[in-house]
C-alpha cells in the first residue's frame, strides 16, 4: 500500500487530486460518474457576496488544446451557497474549499467572514487571478502591493486554512507568491487562466462576448509547469498546481515540479472521470518506482 | 437517470446525402431511457485542433439492441471527422444529457418542425409520442432536396409536409410559409422544432402571438454538456440558464424571444 496523504498547511487531504474551482460545479453535478470521497478535494465554483450573472454568451472558444472561457463568475452568491448548497454537499467525504472572489478588499473579507463560520469548509481558495470580471479579480492579483493588501485584510478574519490562488499574467510570478507568503497566506495555487483572445475570421468579429478571455487546457500545461517550479523555489508554503493536466503523469509533473497537491479543470469537460483515474495511476506509478509516500515526489527535480 | 461516460461500438455510419450522416452506435450495457430532446456528448478521436466533445441529439434508441442513433450534419472539423468514423470502431460518449420535450398528452394535435439536423429529435418525437397518426404533423424545411433528411422508417409515424429555399420539394420557402403553418396552425394544441437559430426564432415568436403552446431546442455552444463550465447559457426571463442541463428543450415563453 503506498500512501497518499498530503498535507497543505492545516488541511489534510487524503490524495493530493482535486478538482479545480469553475470545472466542477459544486461537485454534485459530477457525482453521476464519480464517487467524490476518492478525492483529495473539491473546490468548487468561484463564489461572490452577492448573486452574478456572469458575462453574456457566447462565453467559450475551443482553442488548439485547449479553451478560452469568460464566463464572469455567474454564480448565485454567498447567501444561496450557505441556505442551499452546502447542507447537500457538506457531508461528502473529501476536502471542500470554497473559491472567494470580491471587487474590492470589503467584498473579499465579507465573504470570508461568512466562510469562517462554516464547520464543514476548512479552507478558502482566494482568487486574486479572475480574468474576466470587470472589477477586482485580476486586478489584485498582478501587481504585489494589491496581492498582500488583499491577502493581509483576509487573513486578519480567517482562522483556518488560506490558499491564494495566483495569476499567470504578471512578468514575475514569483515575487507575487513571496508577496501573499508574507501576509500570511499558507498555499498558493497557480496558474488560473491566461489571458488570450480569439477571432472570427469570417465575420471579423471576436468570437467571445468580451473580446478577451482565459486560456485554459494542455496547450497552457508548459507554462504552468514552469511557474509552479519558478514558485516552489521561491517560497516555503506549499504549492498546488494546476494548468492543463489530462491524466496521471501530467499531474505527477507538477508533483516534481514542486506542487504538493494538483487540481484537474477542463479536462473534466472532456472527462468527468479522470481525476480518479489519476488517483488510480497515481498509486500504480509509486509502486512501480518504489515510493511509499507521494510527498518523495514533491518538488523532486533531479537538475 | 444517471449519466455516464462510455465507449460505444460504431454498427453502421450511412451516408444519407451530401452532408448528413446516420451513425447507429452499439452500447455493451443496456442504454438507460433517452426522450428525444436529450443529447450525446461525443469526442472526436485523433482530430488535430479538437479537443472539446460535440453534442448530437439522439435519433433514436432501441433498448433491445441496446443501440442509439444520431444524425450528423457536417458543419465543420468535428462532425466532419465523425462521419469518417468506421464501422468497428469505439465512440466514447456521455449520456444522457439534458431535458427532453414535454410529451404531448392523449389528446393533443402536434406539429414538429425540424430544420436542418434538427429533424432528428422530431422524428424521434414522432416515433415515441404515442398520438394517432392523423395528430401528427412533421415540417422539414431544407434548402433544397438535395440537403433534405429522407428516412423511410419514420413515414407511417405522421403526416410530412416539406419546404425547401429552391422549390425542389414540398412548398417553396421558409417552413413558416409553408401552409399548414400559414392557414391553420390553431388545429395544434402544441408545437415542437429544432433546427437553425432563426427558423426556431420565427416559429418561436408566431407561438407566442397566437398563444400557442410551443417548445425549441436550442444548440448554443458546449464544453461539457453536463453543467459545469456555464458556457453554453441562455439569457432567459429568469436569467442565464445552462442549455446543457436546463435545457436543450425550452418553451418559447421562458426565452427573451
Ligand atoms: C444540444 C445539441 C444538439 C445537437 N444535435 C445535433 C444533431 O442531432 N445533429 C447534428 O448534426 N448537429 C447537432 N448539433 C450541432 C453540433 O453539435 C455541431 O454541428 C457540432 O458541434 C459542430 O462541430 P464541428 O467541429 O463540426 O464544427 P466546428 O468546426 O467547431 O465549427 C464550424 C462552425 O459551426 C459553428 N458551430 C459549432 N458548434 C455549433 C453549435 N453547437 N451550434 C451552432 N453552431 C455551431 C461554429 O461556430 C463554426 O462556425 C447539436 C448541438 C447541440 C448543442
Ligand atoms: C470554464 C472555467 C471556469 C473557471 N472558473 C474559475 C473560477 O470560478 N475560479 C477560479 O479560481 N478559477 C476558475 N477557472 C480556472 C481553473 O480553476 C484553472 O485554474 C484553470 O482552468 C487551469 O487549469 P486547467 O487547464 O486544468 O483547466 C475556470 C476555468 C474554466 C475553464
Ligand atoms: S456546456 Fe458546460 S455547463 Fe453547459
Amino acid at each position: 500500500m503506498v500512501n497518499l496523504g498530503v498535507k497543505i498547511h492545516n488541511l489534510d487531504l487524503k490524495n493530493p487530486v482535486m478538482t479545480a474551482s469553475g470545472t466542477c460545479g459544486f461537485g454534485e453535478e459530477i457525482a453521476d460518474f464519480i464517487d467524490l470521497s476518492l478525492l483529495g478535494g473539491i473546490v468548487v465554483k468561484g463564489t461572490t457576496l452577492k448573486h452574478r450573472e456572469g458575462n453574456a454568451y457566447p462565453r467559450m472558444a475551443e482553442t488548439p488544446s485547449g479553451m478560452l472561457n469568460a464566463v464572469g463568475l455567474q454564480n448565485k452568491g454567498v447567501d444561496n451557497f450557505i441556505a442551499n448548497i452546502y447542507p447537500r454537499i457538506k457531508d461528502i467525504d473529501t476536502q471542500i474549499v470554497v473559491n472567494v472572489n470580491g471587487s474590492t478588499i470589503e467584498d473579499y473579507v465579507a465573504l470570508t467572514e461568512r466562510l469562517n463560520e462554516l464547520e464543514k469548509i476548512p479552507a478558502i481558495e482566494l482568487n486574486i487571478s479572475c480574468p474576466n470580471v470587470k472589477e477586482g479579480g485580476m486586478a489584485f492579483g498582478i501587481s504585489c502591493p494589491s496581492a498582500e493588501a488583499v491577502v493581509k485584510a483576509v487573513r486578519a478574519v480567517y482562522s483556518k486554512t488560506l490558499i491564494v490562488k495566483l495569476s499567470p499574467n504578471v512578468t514575475n510570478i514569483a515575487d507575487i507568491a513571496r508577496a501573499v507568503e508574507s501576509q500570511g497566506a499558507d498555499s498558493v495555487s497557480l496558474i488560473n487562466t491566461l489571458l488570450g483572445m480569439a477571432v472570427n475570421a469570417e465575420t471579423r468579429k471576436p468570437v467571445l462576448s468580451t473580446i478577451t478571455g482565459g486560456l485554459s487546457g494542455p496547450a497552457i500545461k508548459p507554462i504552468a509547469l514552469r511557474m509552479v517550479w519558478q514558485v516552489f523555489n521561491a517560497v516555503k508554503i506549499p504549492v498546488i498546481g494546476m494548468g492543463g493536466i489530462m491524466n496521471a503523469t501530467d499531474a505527477i509533473e507538477f508533483m516534481i515540479a514542486g506542487a504538493s497537491a494538483v487540481q484537474v479543470g477542463t479536462a473534466i469537460f472532456i472527462d468527468p472521470t479522470i481525476p480518479v483515474k489519476i488517483v488510480d495511476e497515481l498509486s500504480t506509478y509509486m509502486e512501480r518506482h518504489k515510493i511509499q509516500s507521494v510527498n518523495e515526489l514533491i518538488g523532486s527535480l533531479q537538475c | 437517470m444517471k449519466k455516464t461516460v462510455i465507449d460505444l461500438l460504431l454498427l453502421e455510419n450511412k451516408q444519407l446525402n451530401k452532408d448528413n450522416f446516420l451513425l447507429k452506435l452499439q452500447s455493451p450495457v443496456p442504454v438507460s431511457e433517452i426522450f428525444p430532446g436529450q443529447f450525446v456528448n461525443v469526442e472526436i478521436k485523433n482530430a488535430q485542433e479538437i479537443f472539446l466533445r460535440r453534442p448530437f441529439s439522439v435519433l433514436d434508441v432501441d433498448y433491445k439492441n441496446q443501440t442509439i442513433s444520431l444524425l450528423v450534419k457536417i458543419l465543420g472539423r468535428g462532425s466532419k471527422k465523425l462521419t469518417e468514423s468506421q464501422v468497428g470502431n469505439k465512440i466514447s460518449t456521455i449520456l444522457p444529457l439534458g431535458k427532453s420535450f414535454t410529451l404531448p398528452n392523449k389528446e393533443d394535435k402536434v406539429l414538429l418542425i425540424g430544420g436542418g439536423s434538427g429533424v432528428a429529435p422530431m422524428l424521434f418525437l414522432a416515433k415515441i409520442c404515442g398520438l394517432p397518426t392523423e395528430n401528427v404533423h412533421i415540417l422539414i424545411g431544407a434548402r433544397s432536396s438535395s440537403d433534405h433528411v429522407d428516412i423511410e422508417e419514420y413515414k407511417p409515424y405522421g403526416n410530412f409536409y416539406f419546404t425547401t429555399e429552391d422549390g425542389s420539394l414540398g412548398e417553396k420557402g421558409y417552413v413558416t410559409n409553408h401552409s399548414v403553418f400559414t392557414t391553420n396552425l390553431n388545429q395544434f394544441t402544441k408545437v415542437y422544432t429544432c433546427g437553425p437559430d432563426q427558423m426556431m426564432k420565427a416559429i418561436g415568436r408566431i407561438a407566442i402571438k397566437s398563444d400557442l403552446f410551443c417548445e425549441v431546442s436550442l444548440e448554443n455552444m458546449m464544453a461539457c454538456g453536463f453543467g459545469v463550465c456555464l458556457c453554453c447559457v441562455e439569457d432567459t426571463k429568469a436569467g442565464h440558464k445552462c442549455v446543457c442541463t436546463d435545457g436543450p428543450v425550452f418553451n418559447v415563453n421562458e426565452l427573451k424571444w
